[in-house]
């Protein structure tokens, strides 16, 4: 087969080989800002978190020559922040946002000034399975490249979903971002319940951040990220809290952020900017769709600084 | 009063509890002693201390002095943890139970011992077990927030019982529930007490239950205690002198003048409900000067989105609001031509501006008008103290000075304040929200009383309450609120309180 006998189909094609490869990220910082928030607090700075994770797991995948002790100190710089995060927001009278904003810059800044040696160097990529073996169109096989994070992402959502459904410890983030009294009226402890969920949303997001260096786009520079970090957020008040639904939103989203590369993969060139800002035009449009001045929103924790 | 094979029936008493507030005392010197298998009832007004009391109990307080005997063996409570321990129980006044979780969920997370990994099908096997042995039932798979307050009122009961606390204490479990759902309620409570062993020291203020449901009474005021004994050998009259002493109470103002022209005027009006699920339908309402239509319901029934409406926070899906004849849409100026006046719930959340000083909140509907009805740029705060200061000695408003914070106010005193503004001028309509939640005895005879004089001197009430006590005391003509909809309407002097409650809780 040729490349001229799909034809049209390249574009739903690429897009879905682009939705998986993009969406990766987003899958983790959603993930992560999913189990913070459902702790009762927001983590604003998993941006900054993301853009810190991808030059640590690029600068240790480059020195020690393995990508996946690249992923794990990623995951524990993100760790490191959220530690961070959450240590400042146990302190009285402190606001969750504004830390989250604070932190985000600092890890961008640091990310920068640590990361300058690292721009140019290769580091080795993450490996990806191929599930194209059976087609012979390179479309079909690029796009169904699929890397070992997006699987264990898709694993990640199942679990967590698993676990806020039937373990002692899904049920007491629940109940803690439901209702600060009555968690101690349960006799949990608030804080480092929080504190707990801040520090693994960090690790999860700094994940994603790896995989943004290491396998797509696949190289560390300061422009890295377009915003995953702070999209998540809004992906997770339009998956209403729910990890299965992150996962999918993800997904939406990865497919939205593919429109642009895959339309042009076919010659338009119209409009090409534009098509970049689907994502962005997508997360407003969401917003706007499922807000209301007269509803409340279902399935917001309880505790959560934007619904109390 | 048989206890089930192998349970204990467990007493509990205090000696000489005193508790101690840097230079306030609390609780002095308390004792006290509940059966066990008992039903008692402590009796007392806002601040007399019931709450300290069984914070002690239950070891959230320290008490600075004195004991108390669990079992009559002096226990030593640090927390909670350990007063749960021991047997003892509290059902709170507001709900626990995490609201977003299922009744299933919130059992089993609240054991001392959840455990890691919940096999569902086995924790289902083994409350539906629990279910089967106590006398009333709650769905389990529904999230506790979807609950009706009764219901969950009940949960809270059942989750008590379900880990095997033998000593209950309840603070006011009935301030949420219908007549009917609190006997209801506490009949089941009472029943426990009398087959299972169970005893229970329960907080009210409502005489009707004591005399229905307990055996014994104690009574505090002032972090006194002050009387008590064999429900059987007191009457009301007698709780209520030990409860409130003899202290003036403001008197009654009696009803006076005729009924005017209709004020307000609801057609048609339709629009959604905070969940958006569900919908507000209001046929047709109608409020003369020179009456008080009370409009009663449990909470949660569209009362909250009907003030809403009232007040321009909800846009209306269709139908139309008229007040003296003409289309009203509540906002500043139209409220201001109309002459309406609004009381919402918890005044220092939805009627004033916390930080803001006393002076500043009281000058809200005029701080940018002249006497002439132009619009003013400059304020002038000389004018506006004077004014304000003028309004909260007539209304009593006992404060540090007038330009403290509002918030630093108590909750009677922010309700005072923010009547004195609401009330200053002329009121054609006056639109009104449990105006006396969580107010005292004294504080709320002068509120309701304040309310009755606005309806003698013309103006058309609108009261909106839960405690239905209220609603009779004051209105000319009731109405009732469920799922949204006016269900049922009664003159005021004539109201049947039974027909009424079942209305309220739509088994009518």
């Amino acid at each position: 087969m040729s490349e001229s006998d799909i034809g049209l189909w390249s574009v739903p094609l690429a897009m879905l080989g682009g939705a998986i490869r993009v969406s990766t990220p987003f899958i983790f910082v959603s993930l992560g800002e999913c189990l913070t928030e459902r702790s009762g607090r927001i983590n604003l700075g998993l941006e900054g978190v993301l853009v810190f994770g991808a030059m640590a797991g690029y600068g240790v995948a480059y020195e020690t020559g393995s990508a996946w002790i690249g992923v794990g100190a990623a995951a524990m710089a993100g760790g490191a922040f959220g530690a961070l995060h959450g240590w400042l927001c146990s302190l009285p009278k402190v606001n969750d946002i504004a830390i989250g904003i604070a932190l985000m810059l600092l890890g961008m800044g640091l990310a920068f000034f640590f990361g300058k040696p690292y721009i140019q160097p290769v580091a080795p990529d993450l490996p990806a399975i191929s599930f194209g073996w059976w087609s012979d169109a390179p479309q079909v096989v690029a796009a169904l490249k699929v890397n070992v994070l997006f699987l264990a992402g898709f694993a990640l959502a199942l679990a967590m979903a698993w676990m806020f459904r039937a373990t002692r410890i899904g049920l007491a983030v629940r109940v803690v971002g439901d209702s600060d009294d009555a968690a101690r009226a349960l006799g949990l402890k608030v804080n480092q319940t929080r504190f707990a969920a801040t520090v693994a949303g960090g690790a999860l997001a700094g994940v994603g951040g790896a995989y943004l260096s290491l396998y797509y786009p696949g190289s560390w520079n300061e422009g890295i990220s377009s915003g995953q970090g702070l999209m998540a957020v809004a992906l997770v008040i339009f998956a209403r809290w729910n990890p299965i639904a992150c996962f999918w939103a993800a997904l939406l989203f990865g497919g939205a952020g593919a429109l642009g590369p895959a339309l042009q993969s076919v010659g338009v060139t119209q409009g090409y900017y534009l098509f970049y800002a689907a994502p962005y035009v997508l997360t407003l449009g969401l917003l706007i769709a499922t807000s209301s001045t007269t509803r409340q929103l279902t399935g917001a924790p309880g505790a959560l600084s934007i619904t109390r | 009063m048989t206890a089930r094979a192998g349970v204990e029936t467990i007493g509990v008493e205090t000696i000489g509890l005193t508790m101690r507030f840097g230079a306030f005392t609390a609780l002095d010197a308390v004792s006290l002693k509940v059966r066990p298998g008992s039903f008692h009832a402590l009796l007392g007004e806002n601040g007399a201390g019931k709450s300290t009391l069984v914070k002690c109990i239950m070891g959230f307080n320290r008490p600075t002095a004195g004991s108390i005997l669990v079992g009559d063996r002096e226990a030593a409570i640090p927390d909670p943890r350990a007063a749960h321990a021991l047997g003892l129980g509290m059902v709170y006044q507001h709900f626990t139970l995490a609201g977003a979780l299922t009744a299933a969920e919130n059992l089993v997370i609240s054991r001392d011992d959840p455990p890691g990994i919940v096999n569902w099908a086995k924790e289902r096997a083994a409350l539906d077990a629990f279910m089967d042995r106590m006398p009333f039932r709650a769905p389990l798979d529904v999230p506790v927030n979807r609950l009706a307050a009764g219901e969950r009122q009940k949960l809270e009961l059942l989750k008590q019982l379900y880990l095997g606390r033998r000593f209950l204490i309840l603070d006011e479990p009935t301030s949420v529930l219908t007549p009917s759902e609190a006997d209801e309620l506490l009949g089941m409570v009472r029943g426990l007490t009398e087959t299972d062993g169970l005893t229970v020291l329960m907080i009210t203020h409502k005489f009707r239950e004591v005399t229905a449901f307990a055996d014994t009474v104690s009574v505090l005021r002032r972090g006194r205690y002050v009387g008590g004994g064999t429900v059987a050998d007191l009457d009301h009259g007698a709780m209520a002198e030990m409860m409130i002493g003899d202290r003036q109470i403001a008197p009654k103002t009696g009803r006076t003048g005729a009924l005017g022209a209709p004020v307000l005027q609801l057609e048609g009006v339709n629009a959604a409900d905070r969940s958006g699920l569900k919908e507000i339908a209001i046929d047709e309402l109608t409020a003369s000067g020179g009456e008080i239509v009370g409009v009663a319901g449990i909470s949660g029934n569209g009362q909250t989105e009907l003030v809403e409406i009232l007040a321009g926070q909800r846009p209306l899906r269709a139908g139309g609001i008229r007040v003296n004849g003409k289309p009203y849409g509540a906002t500043r100026a139209e409220a201001r031509a109309a002459r309406v006046r609004y009381l919402p719930e918890e005044p220092l959340r939805n009627a004033c501006a916390p930080a803001m000083s006393v002076a500043e909140n009281i000058s809200f509907h005029d701080f940018d008008i002249q006497p002439d009805g132009a619009r003013r740029f400059w304020l002038r705060p000389a004018a506006m103290t004077r004014h304000a200061a003028a309004l909260a000695a007539a209304f009593k408003v006992s404060m540090a000075s007038i330009d403290s914070p509002i918030a630093s106010l108590s909750g009677g005193n922010v309700q005072r304040a923010v009547l004195a503004r609401e009330l200053s001028g002329d009121v054609d309509l006056l639109i009104v929200a449990n105006p006396c939640f969580g107010l005292d005895f004294s504080a709320v005879a002068e509120i309701r009383a304040r309310i009755m004089a606005a309806r003698n001197a013309g103006a058309a009430v609108l009261l909106f309450s839960e405690d239905l006590d209220e609603i009779l005391e004051l209105s000319d003509r009731i109405l009732v609120m469920s799922e949204g909809r006016i269900v049922f309407e009664t003159e005021g002097a004539s109201a049947d309180m039974a027909l009424i409650g079942q209305h309220m809780a739509g088994h009518a």
